[in-house]
């Protein structure tokens, strides 16, 4: 009993620890003061409004989203056909290349951000949006070719290979056979990816530029400048949206056990 | 020319090891032949490169004259039934059936009749909307099977289609196997590791062992005499008495096991001669209660008895070395046996290596 005691503590700390910042972000986004202050005082709609008449974050929640989309169909695309070469087929120098693929996902998101920025803006002079695309392609492509896998190794092999011998191609048997049974998983890489994306910061922050950048990085300009609940109102509305949206997406094909 | 022909296939799953070697394979059309062996023994590799998802590094595969080895699976016109069914899962079993003919571009109208008449055939006539998670195990091998069949294939493969179904539907399944393949007389190549599925269904058996053949057979001479010691214990001749030939008859050899004298068939084909040690190999069912100065008879001590209702299981030290008989009689006959007898038939004798 003292054992499950101590459990309890456990998991309630964790769950003070997890919650607790959101928690007081959405109290804090109903303030009446003027500054960021726990507890809030007085209780008003207006960061809510404020969020939704300051321009630039309308056009940067255009600009993340527009890379968000892009990049992650991008990343999906390359990543399905990855995915699959690397579950399916033994080659030489396999693990070599998987620890290729997977690397943005582990070396440090400055140290990506940093060499992207030398590589596609210094170097190549492309512009800012196209730096973006590429440079969140590459951070997500780790994601979507181990979300895909996962779905993948759930797929038994020999589903496919009936297919084979029944007549139609690999490749017509991927379309006709292994797809409409990945889909769940597809869409679970499709929302991770697009996620990732949109809450990055690192990569962002290198590749954005003047007249550019995405909300996460408008966010940390106007904190610089104010410090007001509008902030937390905007948090707010996306961990709301974030939240609604991988529950929709789990009660329809039940995705996070692709995660 | 035999109907299927692998010569000399170097095969395996990584370039350079291959589990097959040098492997020869003949088929004739209309046969069911089984590919009998413990697992690793090669029996699947030798399925999958008929069915092309091994290629061949080097020799040959001919398919009605036909030269196979470079055709990629999907234009093999070759029928492939799994262990596991491999059903669609996300198709019903009436589009899982017609898949094969949809990628024939059959017209619309013979697909319902085609697909509708080998529904009836496998007793699934109505199930047709049913998803495969609706069906038992049961039914879906048997929409397996039908997918496999609707499109009349060159060859059917099976891969231990019956080992995930219980018992019971096992035997159901044998027979509705045996069947199909009298009704439509397709030739097929059936692995598994189960000696009573290989025996009831096969017409000729292939016992195969570290990529190599041990012995081809009609399921009568692979049951009554095993060519090689590892068929002989794979075949369930469990007991094997050490000894050495004495005499060499013309059909029969007398070996002395112990100082006692036994006769036994030999054949010119298993090349032993006066003098060689040898393994006399025999099953437990086939082993008797002897009594003393009857041919075939060795003392014997009983180690222990244990009675399982039809038979009684013996473990016995007969000659110095433990055996295990099973026997027609009950405990008491077991308590008090003094000898055990061996019928001279029912011996195997191969040189111990």
């Amino acid at each position: 009993m003292k054992n499950s005691r101590l459990l309890i503590l456990i998991l309630v700390i964790m769950f003070v620890f997890l919650l607790g910042p959101f928690l007081i972000i959405l109290l804090s986004s109903f303030s009446g003061d003027a500054t960021m202050k726990f507890p809030p005082r007085g209780l008003s709609f207006q960061w809510y409004g404020k969020v939704l008449n300051i321009k630039m974050f309308r056009t940067t929640f255009l600009v993340s989203l527009q890379t968000g989309l892009a990049a992650t169909v991008t990343a999906l695309l390359l990543g399905i056909p990855v995915a699959y070469s690397a579950v399916r087929f033994r080659y030489r120098g396999k693990a070599a290349l998987e620890l290729f693929f997977s690397s943005p996902a582990i070396v440090p998101g400055l140290v990506v951000g940093f060499a992207l920025l030398r590589f596609f803006i210094f170097i190549t002079g492309m512009p800012v949006m196209v730096g973006l695309y590429l440079g969140h392609t590459a951070i997500l492509f780790p994601y979507t070719v181990r979300v895909v896998s996962a779905s993948l190794r759930n797929f038994d092999p020999s589903i496919e290979e009936a297919a084979v011998s029944l007549g139609s191609s690999r490749l017509q048997s991927f379309f006709l056979v292994v797809f409409p049974n990945i889909r769940s998983g597809l869409a679970a890489a499709f929302i991770l990816a697009f996620i990732t994306s949109f809450n990055n910061v690192p990569i962002s922050l290198f590749l954005t530029g003047p007249g550019v950048a995405t909300l996460p990085i408008q966010m940390l300009i106007y904190m610089e400048y104010y410090y007001d609940p509008t902030i937390s109102a905007l948090s707010s509305i996306i961990i709301v949206l974030t939240i609604l949206i991988v529950q929709a997406a789990e009660k329809l094909l039940g995705i996070t056990k692709y995660m | 020319m035999s109907y299927v022909e692998l010569n000399d296939i170097d095969a395996g799953y990584v370039k350079g090891k291959p589990v097959l070697k040098e492997f020869n394979l003949r088929v004739e059309q209309g046969e069911l032949l089984s590919l009998l062996g413990p697992s690793g023994c090669g029996k699947t590799t030798t399925l999958r490169t008929i069915a092309g998802f091994i290629m061949a590094e080097q020799g040959r595969v001919m398919i009605n004259g036909r030269d196979y080895t470079r055709i990629p699976p999907h234009k093999r016109n070759i029928g492939l039934v799994f262990q596991n069914y491999a059903l669609f899962p996300h198709l019903s079993v009436f589009d899982n059936v017609a898949y094969g003919l949809r990628r024939r571009k059959v017209d619309k109208g013979i697909i319902q009749t085609k697909v509708g008449a080998i529904l009836d055939l496998v007793s699934l006539q109505g199930l047709g909307d049913r998803l495969p998670a609706q069906l038992s195990g049961g039914q879906r091998q048997r929409v397996a099977l039908a997918r496999s069949i609707v499109i009349e294939p060159d060859l059917l493969l099976l891969d231990e289609p019956l080992s995930n179904l219980d018992a019971k539907l096992r035997d159901e399944m044998r027979a509705e196997l045996t069947r199909l393949q009298h009704q439509l007389g397709i030739t097929m190549i059936y692995v598994t590791h189960d000696q009573i599925e290989a025996l009831s269904l096969s017409s000729r058996i292939i016992i195969m062992n570290e990529g190599r053949i041990e012995q081809t057979g009609t399921p009568e001479d692979i049951y009554g005499s095993p060519a090689t010691p590892f068929v002989a214990r794979f075949m369930g001749f469990d007991n094997a008495l050490q000894g050495i030939v004495t005499e060499i008859g013309r059909d029969h050899a007398t070996i002395d096991v112990e100082g006692v004298p036994f006769r036994g068939p030999a054949s010119p084909a298993r090349q032993i001669a006066q003098g060689d040690k040898v393994k006399l190999f025999f099953r437990p069912e086939d082993a008797q209660i002897g009594r003393e100065g009857d041919p075939n008879s060795l003392p014997a001590e009983v180690n222990f008895f244990n009675f399982q209702g039809r038979t009684t299981l013996c473990s016995l030290t007969a000659a110095g070395q433990r055996i295990q008989i099973l026997l027609q009689e009950g405990r008491d006959a077991a308590r008090d046996l003094s000898h055990v007898r061996i019928p001279a038939d029912k011996i195997v004798i191969e040189k111990d290596m």
